[in-house]
């Protein structure tokens, strides 16, 4: 047995190989969120990691966490009430460009309005690649894709300045080149309270590298060396990427507004005063602990003096 | 394997007090039907507005900071009809409500629910459609798109109540519906329903019985969390227990992880198909009325039951023997009872708020036995009694 690779505890290994194609940057993010894991020591019972649909979308499936790969574009509307219902969970949205910027457009800058205590890992990989690299919101003007064979023409999404437009608290962007600074950027966004949001470019080799004529997956950790810069703190409406153009990288956006239970609550607790019961669904309101002793236990059908599914 | 349970749970609770309004109340549909919720124990909605379906939600946005759990308003009824999903898998019991064109928007998550098997109630307050249509006039012409309206093959259990009381007692069944078959359930209102203001007794929290959640007993190591055993439903775990489970709307096998083989697909989609069809005879809820003798049944459901009850009874005045049918759950639906019908009476008269949705069900399990004769109505308002009435006269002639 060869020593056992320090984040294969954090991946489903029963489920490998994994379907990304070679020199795709998926894995490359997934191997930054796992050493991000294991740097911030947290409690990997508490995580849960929600994905819409795509390349990027299966990223919920090779996690070993509770992890829901839901429906296009719905990764975030779904991990909200999954956060509400259970505050006490790290809740964590997994997808690409496409899926949370164009048919989950609405529910990414509207949680982000709301400071939703998620945190949002984009791989952007500028193009539609599960269905075969068709022009995405994302799409540099001028880049050949399945749907625009003589070149994009709709101008792209600035997804920084997007967010950092609609409320997001955090807000950064590397490549699958840097992932040191990746992985402490997630290490940051755990921690941060709040809507976090960091755009990770990645190269999808079988669509859009080759149909720009941009070389492999290889050539294109070349082309991140030296297109970036790093600029934090860099005004999000001068980081629009373009087809050759340089690429601003960095943390662009690192500031505190309340997130929406603390507003909430703060509410509530003004208008109600004591009649408002603060109770995060279940697990405080849980006043027979003994109980919900069985971890298995549903907490949240427990009715105190009451037989409950646990006994 | 995960540890198989020698029974299938069939535990029932009493109802948690703190969300139940005991007492009697002069309310209309909708908010009984918020009441319905907090004493099946919902402590979590996520709505968009909608008319006449959005007072369910002001009600609850209105109470549930004082009983314990969240409302939000989202952005679309996409959103809400997705984020009341995350809320089940967090713990919660949860609901949307909405009408038509928001009923449409939910038909993707509907139909995720039902692949992934989680328990949830959408209330559908019906109103004149398609399109906006008529978005402050009943009609009944969604009963099909609840049935079907997602893609691909799945059941769903749809209940349909006909006064405030009902929107208060059924939606305590819908959401133990959901639990006991892990299931989305569609709680079929119609705006008159909805908006009818009438006596709603609730009763002692002790007297209501709620369905718990089939939260599994097995560890986290044995767990699969849709492996089965016996009754074609699965237990489910609830994230940040320490399962590390994996949810996905692909098909897949029994530990929850993709597989797309015809093999797999088979197995899945007749399971999720045969948890409802098999438990068809406890799900069916109906009320009938004079059938044994009858030479015309009359067939009907929500709002159009009251009114086929003036013609029913203006029908026996004239020494017609005319039964009474009322369909309570729409889905699946009550083909065996109906059968039955069709080998007594005459004919069986079928009215409803659209041209001939639920109908078609009747003529297909009357099988030809029967005459089936559809009154319809186009929506905006309900039926004149004489219409049904005249449709009575006419099949006994």
């Amino acid at each position: 047995m060869s020593a056992l690779n320090p984040v294969e505890p954090f991946l489903r290994s029963d489920r490998i190989p994994h379907i990304w194609c070679p020199g795709c940057g998926i894995g490359t993010t997934v191997n930054c969120f796992a050493r991000a894991l294991i740097e911030s020591k947290v409690d990997l019972n508490s995580v849960a990691v929600v994905s819409g649909i795509g390349c990027t979308g299966r990223v919920a499936g090779y996690v070993k966490l509770d992890s829901f790969h839901t429906t296009h574009g719905r990764a975030i509307p779904f991990a909200t009430g999954l956060k509400l219902a259970n505050p006490n969970l790290n809740v964590i949205v997994y997808s690409g460009d496409g899926d949370l910027s164009a048919i989950g457009g609405n529910h990414l800058i509207h949680a982000a309005r709301r400071n939703i205590d998620l945190k949002v890992i984009c791989v952007n990989n500028l193009t539609y690649a599960m269905t075969g690299g068709q022009t995405a919101p994302t799409t540099p003007e001028h880049a050949i894709t399945a749907t625009s064979p003589y070149g994009t023409f709709e101008p792209a999404f600035n997804l920084p300045h997007l967010l950092d437009a609609s409320g997001a608290v955090y807000v950064a962007r590397w490549t699958t080149f840097h992932v040191r600074q990746l992985a402490r950027a997630m290490q940051e966004i755990f921690k941060k309270k709040g809507f976090g949001f960091i755009e990770v470019l990645s190269p999808c080799p079988t669509l859009y590298q080759r149909r720009n004529k941009m070389g492999d997956g290889l050539d294109t950790m070349k082309f991140y060396k030296e297109k970036s810069k790093v600029r934090h703190g860099a005004p999000t409406s001068e980081v629009g990427l373009t087809l050759n153009g340089e690429i601003i990288v960095g943390k662009f956006v690192d500031r505190d507004r309340p997130d929406y239970a603390s507003l909430m609550r703060a509410q509530y607790v003004e208008a109600l005063g004591d009649r408002y019961v603060d109770c995060s669904l279940s697990r405080e309101c849980c006043e027979d602990e003994s109980a919900c002793s069985d971890e298995a236990c549903s907490e949240f059908e427990t009715t105190p003096g009451k037989e409950t599914v646990c006994n | 394997m995960a540890i198989a349970m020698a029974a299938p749970r069939r535990l029932k609770m009493k109802a948690d007090p703190s969300g139940v309004l005991t007492g009697t109340h002069f309310i209309d549909g909708d908010h009984a039907c918020c009441e319905g919720a907090l004493a099946a124990g919902a402590r979590f909605a996520a709505g968009y507005p909608i008319t006449p379906s959005t007072e369910v939600v002001e009600r609850f946005a209105s109470r549930v900071p004082t009983v314990g759990g969240t409302f939000i308003q989202m952005e679309d009824e996409l959103a809400a009809s997705i984020a009341l999903q995350g809320a089940v898998w967090g713990g919660a019991k949860a609901f949307t409500v909405t009408s038509g064109p928001g009923f449409s928007l939910m038909m993707e998550h509907i139909g995720y629910a039902a692949m992934t098997e989680t328990p949830c109630v959408f209330v559908d307050v019906q109103r004149g459609g398609p399109s906006t249509g008529l978005p402050t006039l009943p009609a009944q012409a969604d009963m099909m798109q609840a049935r079907w309206g997602s893609h691909g093959d799945y059941q769903i259990i749809a209940l349909c109540p006909n006064s405030p009381q009902e929107c208060f007692d059924l939606t305590i069944r819908a959401f133990n519906f959901a639990e006991e078959f892990r299931v989305p359930v569609m709680f079929m209102m119609d705006e008159v329903v909805g908006h009818m203001t009438e006596k709603v007794v609730i009763p002692p929290a002790e007297q209501i019985e709620v369905t718990p959640r089939r939260h599994t007993r097995s560890l986290a190591s044995a767990y699969l969390p849709y492996a089965t055993n016996g009754d074609l439903v699965p237990e489910i775990a609830h994230a940040g227990e320490g399962y590390k489970f994996h949810v996905t709307g692909l098909t897949h096998d029994e530990r929850g992880y993709p597989n797309m083989t015809p093999q797999v697909q088979q197995k899945l989609i007749n399971r999720l198909h045969n948890k409802i069809a098999s438990a068809a005879d406890r799900i069916t809820l109906y009320e009938e009325e004079q059938i044994d003798n009858a030479d015309v049944i009359v067939i009907s459901y929500g709002i159009t039951s009251r009114v086929a009850q003036r013609a029913i009874e203006m029908a026996r005045a004239r020494g017609i023997k005319t039964g009474k049918f009322r369909l309570i759950t729409a889905w699946p639906f009550p083909e065996k009872q109906v059968r039955d019908l069709a080998s007594r009476a005459k004919a069986l008269i079928v009215p409803e708020l659209n041209l001939g949705q639920m109908v078609r069900e009747v003529e297909r399990a009357a099988a030809g036995k029967c005459r089936v004769v559809s009154v319809s109505h186009a929506g905006g308002g309900v039926h004149r009694p004489d219409d049904i009435l005249s449709a009575i006269l006419e099949a006994t002639r």
